[in-house]
């Protein structure tokens, strides 16, 4: 019973009769079937189901390079993945037209329940009904006739019992015989529900004003090197659909020292325990610079916008000389590390190298140890034995034609290779400090020093602060609706011709509700109880 | 920062093993309690506790006379007057009676275990997959024997006990992980609250998962009296019992899955920068929640409660399952702290 008093809460929707109604009459067809709770569960499942995909393949906005490859590895089904737009599953058609039905009926169904709701709060519990023994708890009473008590005694004991128990009561005395109470509690199970629905439109607006006027940025930023917040300062940028350049907090960050520290024990060697950026930060260019620490998971903000550490690595420092014999480079160069210890790919390249330009590709070893087959791999991540394994090119490096090419790949088509394993000359192996001579007199390059870097992520969203509210409010809403129970409560009162006083209950519960029975049984003792009292107390009275 | 304890950390193991050899036992007093089940008299199962004083005046001095009934709900056998489907019964049963003290002494030596760890690590143990599985077993002992305070789900213990050796022994052989500290992306406070309330949320799924599959088992002998299933369900209340209890315990777990989603988002948002990025562990959360919010909706949905809300909730424990074993071991994510490499 408790359950079909669920269902009967949602207007009856789900009876589905056909209408011969013409379009109006078809609109307002299709939108009854679009607010229904059963066509809510079933875009909630299909919701649940396209998520999948976006966790199985590589997802573009995460991941682009991993996607365009995955094309490539997959020539047969990848095209059609991508058409299928597998690999941009949450803001495909498909996906978004799910959400966005789910809402439009979350809408649809949030509004006409808030409006009874509201009502319901405005006026005083439901009239009591005619048979109380149909409801789903059903008891009697019978009071003994030396108790005196009067039925419109009776009745006012019961609404105050009722409201001891957080009832909000109706007495329905006056002109019968048989005067009743009607009350009703938990009113906050249904604002609870309002409150979480409505919640997750907000989450949802939330999102989107971040998507549409906050930007992501990333910044790569050397030891003893700063930038500021400027769009073209960035390595990326990725601004939102509404993004104004305006919002560009104009802070500016330098990074002085970059502190990893590494576990020693014997069961984790090697794995980080600490990354810790020592900043030089100023809020706006005139504003006095102050020192902060950066962290993971610790942030700097800078009013809504905040700077990430995301990243790490070694940037070798280095001196390219070219055949001319003059400084054609010097200066840190960022390494990526591919693994755990930080075996690095580094690329070079030294585009004012006259008459040739130069580029190095290779790797960098933090600490470079030698296996059995003469191949050096690094073994640490600290610097305790740093070195540059690099073939050298000569020719055109491919940077003047004004096509923008990623500083970390060296497109050696179009150029003549000096060094390499299978050259003559043997690959370029540069300890700390050391000098190689490039083969023909082509120029040198040294091995000058080592720097940390940091990659940041800059991010500004304004959505952020919204999406939390609304999700707060989505968890009171959802704590409060599931845990208050809504019930109701009639209680009515007759005089028997012997003098004694008839008592009948019923209790009905809005939702699902297991305590009912319980609760019948709490408000039947407290009754039982009290009669029993004042029964002894007239008892006494009278003797 | 502490560095780690290497001999309390083997103790932690010591006590672990311990904890599992007790669980095994009490994992055999439950299956020998059901077992049993199938030979008690049929009115040793009625259950114990009438809610209502049926005859309030009878005692004292009669000056007031209650009576009270409910009606019997759905295809529940209940009826009559307020009867509690799960109360104790006045049976007494050896056997099971074994199986929760042994269970309670194994919970003892489990959280010894559980926290010689961290103080071994020198942190909350819960940041590898073997810790994670390991408080999660301990986690999922301890609410069903808290539950076994209010009722009577001692017809649960095998499934319960059974599974927590598994996670015992998947923990031990599949992840085992060397005490160690952190890495840096887990150093937050956000990982305490996240994780903990998670491995909860999850340890509530899996009981509300064994009730579910009981309820369609039930339901389907309910509706076929031939089926007998050997009688091993005899212990086991109505279909509709079921159904009621675990909803509620689902509609705890999915309060509480709601919050891990929340705690998870910002410590995204502090980690990197954006509070959702449909990472895949971000993926399977959300589709574990939206399955719950489905199961939810079903209860209140006619044509879809009962049996088939029952699948909702098993296929909602299947993605937690999955989310925790397979995502954690084989997707990669910015999520990848298994400790498996
Ligand atoms: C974004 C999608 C939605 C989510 C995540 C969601 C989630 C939930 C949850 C968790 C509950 C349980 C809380 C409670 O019992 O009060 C609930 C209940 C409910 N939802 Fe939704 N909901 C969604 C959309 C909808 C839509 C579109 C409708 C209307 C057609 C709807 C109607 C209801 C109703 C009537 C209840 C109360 C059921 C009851 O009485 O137990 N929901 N929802």
């Amino acid at each position: 019973m408790t359950d079909t008093e669920a269902k009967t809460q949602m207007p009856a929707r789900d009876k589905v009769v056909l209408p011969k109604l013409g379009p109006l009459g078809m609109l307002r067809w299709a939108w009854r079937q679009l607010t229904s709770m059963k066509t809510a569960l079933q875009l909630l499942l299909m919701l649940a189901v396209a998520s999948v995909p976006g966790s199985l393949f590589p997802q573009r906005p995460a991941n682009p390079a991993v996607v365009t490859q995955y094309i490539l590895d997959n020539p047969a089904t990848g095209p059609w993945l991508d058409r299928l737009q597998l690999f941009d599953v949450y803001s495909s058609v498909w996906f978004s037209a799910i959400y966005l039905l789910l809402f439009i009926s979350l809408v649809g169904c949030v509004i006409p329940r808030a409006r009874l709701h509201w009502k319901a709060l405005r006026s005083a519990p439901p009239r009591t009904p005619r048979s109380l023994s149909r409801l789903p708890e059903y008891g009697t009473m019978t009071v003994a006739a030396e108790s005196s008590l009067t039925v419109e005694q009776a009745v006012d004991d019961a609404a105050q019992i009722l409201r001891r128990h957080g009832y909000r009561t109706r007495l329905h005395a006056g002109d019968t015989d048989h005067p009743s109470v009607a009350a009703e509690r938990g009113y906050l199970k249904e604002a609870g529900n309002l409150v979480f629905h409505t919640a997750l439109i907000g989450v949802l607006i939330a999102v989107a004003i971040g998507g549409m006027f906050g930007y992501r940025a990333q910044k790569l930023v050397i030891e003893e090197e700063g930038f500021t917040n400027a769009e073209l300062g960035y390595d990326a940028f990725f601004p939102g659909t509404n993004f104004n350049p305006d919002s560009l907090s104009p802070f500016s960050i330098t990074l002085d020292n970059f502190e990893v520290r590494f576990d020693r024990s014997l069961t984790n060697y090697g794995s980080p325990i600490d990354f810790r950026a020592d900043m030089t930060v100023q809020n706006t260019p005139t504003d006095e610079p102050r020192q902060e620490v950066l962290r993971v998971n610790e942030p700097i903000s800078f009013g809504g916008t905040n700077v990430y550490l995301i990243g790490n690595g070694y940037a070798p420092v280095v001196t390219v000389r070219d055949g001319d014999g003059n400084i054609a480079l010097q200066g840190p160069v960022a390494s990526l590390p591919t693994d755990a210890t930080y075996n690095s790919t580094i690329v070079i390249k030294a585009p004012d190298a006259r008459p040739f330009q130069l580029g190095f590709v290779g790797f960098f070893l933090p600490t470079a140890m030698v296996d059995e087959d003469g191949v050096a791999f690094g073994s640490d991540p600290d610097p305790m034995n740093p070195q540059l394994n690099l073939n050298s090119y000569y020719g055109d490096l491919g940077l003047d034609d004004g096509n923008p090419v990623s500083v970390y790949q060296l497109d050696t088509s179009g150029l003549t290779q000096l060094n390499g394993r299978d050259m003559p000359d043997g690959g370029i192996v540069l300890g700390a400090y050391q000098t190689y001579d490039l083969p023909e007199g082509k120029g040198s390059i040294t091995f000058d020093g080592l720097k940390r870097y940091v990659a940041l992520d800059v991010v500004f969203d304004p959505g952020k602060i919204g999406a939390l509210v609304f999700t707060t409010l989505a968890l009171l809403g959802l704590i409060f609706t599931l845990i208050i129970p809504r019930r109701r409560v009639w209680i009515r009162v007759g005089k028997h011709d012997d003098g004694r006083t008839m008592v009948e209950y019923g209790l009905l519960a809005r939702g699902e509700d297991h305590g009912l029975s319980k609760e019948a049984v709490r408000i039947g003792s407290a009754l039982t109880k009290h009669w029993k009292r004042t029964t002894t107390e007239s008892r006494q009275e009278k003797s | 920062m502490t560095t780690v304890n290497e001999t309390l950390g083997q103790y932690s193991e010591l006590f672990m093993l311990l904890a599992a050899l007790t669980y095994t036992v009490a994992f055999l007093a439950f299956a020998l309690d059901l077992v049993r089940s199938r030979k008690m008299p049929a009115q040793a199962l009625e259950p114990a506790r009438e809610l209502v004083p049926a005859t309030a005046g009878a005692d004292g001095d009669g000056s007031v006379q209650w009576s009270h009934r409910t009606l019997p709900q759905g295809n529940s056998s209940t009826g009559g007057t307020a009867k509690d489907t799960m109360g104790y019964r006045p049976l007494r049963r050896t056997a099971a009676r074994i199986g929760v003290a042994l269970g309670v002494v194994g919970l003892v030596v489990h959280a010894a275990g559980v926290i010689s760890r961290g103080i071994a690590a020198g942190r909350m143990p819960w940041g590898n997959m073997y810790e994670f599985t390991t408080t999660g077993a301990l986690l999922v002992m301890a609410v069903f024997l808290g539950a076994l305070v209010v009722r009577d789900l001692r017809f649960l213990g095998t499934f319960i006990t059974g599974l927590v050796l598994v996670m015992l022994m998947a923990g031990a052989i599949a992840f085992p992980t060397p005490v160690a500290q952190l890495i840096p992306a887990l150093q937050s406070y956000w990982l305490i609250i996240h994780v903990s309330v998670a491995v909860l949320a999850a340890a509530i799924f899996t009981i509300t998962f064994a009730l579910s599959v009981l309820q369609l088992a039930k339901s389907r002998q309910e509706k076929d009296e031939k089926l007998r299933l050997g009688g091993l369900l005899r212990l086991v209340p109505d279909a509709a019992s079921l159904e009621q209890l675990a909803y509620r315990m689902n509609a705890i777990g999915f309060i509480l899955w709601t919050f891990t989603l929340m705690a998870g988002a910002i410590w995204a948002e502090a980690a990197w920068g954006r509070y959702w990025g449909w990472d895949t562990k971000e993926v399977w959360t959300f589709v574990i929640w939206v399955v719950y919010a489905g199961y939810l909706h079903a209860r209140a949905t006619r044509g879809w409660d009962g049996t088939r809300a029952a699948w909702l909730s098993i296929t909602g424990y299947l993605c937690v399952i999955f989310n925790f074993v397979v995502v954690n071991v084989y997707f990669s994510g910015l999520h990848s702290y298994s400790g498996i490499s």
